[in-house]
């Protein structure tokens, strides 16, 4: 079933049109990435995804209109990664990933066992809790990262729209990333990831929503999505295929 | 538990300090007829207590909390160690506003229309810098804008003395605009008090936004926080706080920035429990200035304002030294 889905969804910024007529579901049990070059419109799309600027057209999350839904409420059902990993105070690790638990928590009370429990998941998953004590900014970029999905998870939301969640990690932490993205879609997540690693993105999501200029101009398993065409007129490059573990996925060959 | 020590700790030295400034006067009354003076109010020793050193040391305590929270909750909104009131100029825009309504006998120096004159002083200044901020709120245009605001306070606190019908006016508002807590009555508690626990009110519950603005704008919006909102509450908070505080005792600056930064490392950094130790923090810095103030020569009382500047800006001057490197890479 669709969790979250968009219809026609137009994002101006000023008078500039940054996403045209957008229309895309996200299903409970996939991981789907969103591919495009630099200024396609990702962001600002996943951003109107998650209410976080306004846009025409309709999204909905398990069929009713996102602009119903009170912010905790929207909060507690879609979790938003923002690109960049952004902590402005040298909090501890551990306060920061309890932040993902706010949409949950009522005014008064102070963490509950189920807050502990999906706080602990998400640290354990990303591989985070040794450094769980440690002041966050003190932190690697890459370390910041998990620190920051880790945030993400704890909130436990049925829609994950995760910007760029393999940025700044070395190749096993992008693994060990993909793969925990994977394992939450399929227990029962829709989950969402801008990602610029086409390699990565082919071998570990189940479908792919690739942009240019503002519109949406694939929509399919990776193998039809990234098809040798596409890459060359949406991205400008030649593309070599290679098998991993019985997949076909592309490697980036020369610019064009 | 370390959290909770540290405002119990603050909590016992606001008492001490209370205490003590309840007997330091230049009245020369022994401790023990202050003390008695308190309980029976009967003599000159009650009058001196009850009335002149007891609002003296209740409006330094509010003063203080109410600074202190500031600070917090305009570091907190901001994101940036380095956010206080004084620096953008909002006790200047309060004290020009309230100067005026003196200076032009609007109104009497008790009357309520001084702290809504100094409210809305500190309103336009605060409101002024959260919108040019702007989402972002970097480093440095928060810090132009401020600097920019301060400018205009000064400048038009300058025309309010340039205008001023006579020369006894415009010294009276000169060393207003120092900040002092010599001579209040509880009439100026009475005046002012409502309006910061009110501040108290509308800040605090800003805490959870705050923590949650540590991952910056969209992030906290994603969790359910109404960012806009809490931006409307701080300016609200703060004027109100600055605003009140100021039209009593005059500017009494750098307060807001040196309490929360004295307790931060305490609570981890955590922007929303830094406010209680803050507000604690700040009571006494402001109890303890003003003792220093009445124990030193009494030939002419050092001002409130000054005393706090004089341990606010060296304080200031060492968190950019020390933090050279990380607010470089902020200006970028």
């Amino acid at each position: 079933m669709s969790a979250l889905a968009a219809s026609n969804v137009t994002v101006h910024i000023g008078a500039k049109v940054i996403v045209r007529d957008a229309s895309l579901t996200l299903k409970a049990g996939e991981l789907t990435a969103l591919v495009g070059p630099n200024g396609a419109g990702k962001t600002t799309l996943m951003r109107a995804l998650a209410a976080l600027v306004p846009a025409q057209g309709t999204i909905t999350l398990e069929g009713k209109p996102l602009g119903g839904l009170s912010p905790r409420e929207r909060a507690r059902s879609i979790a938003y990664l923002p690109q960049g990993h952004v902590f402005h105070w040298p909090m501890s690790v551990e306060s920061i990933v309890v932040l993902g638990r706010a949409p949950h928590a009522d005014a008064f009370s102070s963490t509950s066992p189920d807050d502990r429990a999906a706080v602990a998941k998400a640290m354990a998953t990303t591989e985070t809790k040794m450094f769980a004590e440690r002041a966050v900014t003190t932190l690697s970029g890459g370390e910041k990262a998990r620190v920051a999905l880790a945030r993400a998870l704890a909130t436990q939301a049925p829609v994950l729209l995760a910007d760029e969640p393999t940025a700044a990690l070395d190749p096993r932490h992008q693994l060990v990333v993909m793969e925990l993205l994977r394992a939450a879609a399929r227990e029962g997540n829709a989950i969402l990831a801008i990602m610029h690693d086409l390699t990565l993105a082919a071998r570990f999501a189940d479908r792919m929503l690739m942009m240019q200029e503002g519109r949406i101009v694939a929509d399919g398993p990776p193998g039809q999505a990234l098809s040798p065409e596409r890459l060359a007129s949406v991205f400008g490059i030649e593309a070599m295929t290679v098998e991993i573990g019985g997949q076909h996925v592309p490697i980036a060959g020369r610019a064009l | 538990m370390a959290r909770s020590r540290i405002a119990i700790a603050l909590a016992a030295l606001i008492l001490v300090l209370a205490a003590l400034s309840l007997m330091v006067g230049p009245s020369g009354l022994s401790p023990r007829a202050a003390i008695a003076g308190l309980f029976s109010g009967e003599g000159p020793a009650g009058i001196i207590v009850r009335d002149i050193r007891l609002p003296r040391t209740l409006l330094a305590a509010l003063i203080g909390a109410t600074l202190g929270l500031s600070g917090a909750a305009l570091q907190g909104l901001l994101r940036n160690p380095l956010a206080e009131p004084a620096l953008f100029g909002a006790p200047q825009a309060a004290a020009a506003a309230a100067a005026a309504v003196i200076a032009f006998g609007l109104a009497p120096v008790t009357s309520f229309a001084v702290p809504v004159a100094g409210i809305l002083g500190a309103t336009i200044s605060i409101a002024g810098l959260v919108a040019i901020a702007g989402r972002r709120a970097s480093l440095t245009v928060t810090l132009l804008a401020g600097l920019a605001l301060a400018s205009f306070a000064g400048a038009m606190t300058a025309l309010i003395l340039n205008l001023a019908p006579n020369p006894f006016i415009a010294l009276e508002i000169a060393f207003w605009l120092l900040g002092s807590l010599e001579d209040r009555s509880s009439d100026h508690l009475i005046i002012a008090a409502p309006f910061m626990l009110a501040s108290w009110i509308i800040l605090a519950s800003q805490a959870r936004a705050f923590r949650a603005l540590t991952l910056g704008e969209d992030a906290a919006a994603s969790l359910g926080i109404d960012v806009g909102r809490t931006r409307v509450m701080v300016v609200i908070g703060v004027a109100l706080g600055v605003g009140a505080a100021v039209a009593v005792a005059g500017a009494v600056g750098f307060v807001g920035l040196v309490a929360p930064h004295l307790v931060r490392r305490a609570v981890r950094s955590d922007p929303a429990r830094v406010m209680l130790p803050a507000a604690l923090a700040g009571a006494a810095l402001v109890l303890a200035a003003d003792i220093a103030i009445r124990l030193g020569p009494s030939v002419v009382e050092i001002k409130l304002g000054v005393v706090t500047a004089l341990i606010g800006v060296p304080i200031f001057l060492s968190m950019i030294f020390r933090e050279r490197r990380l607010l470089e890479g902020a200006v970028s």
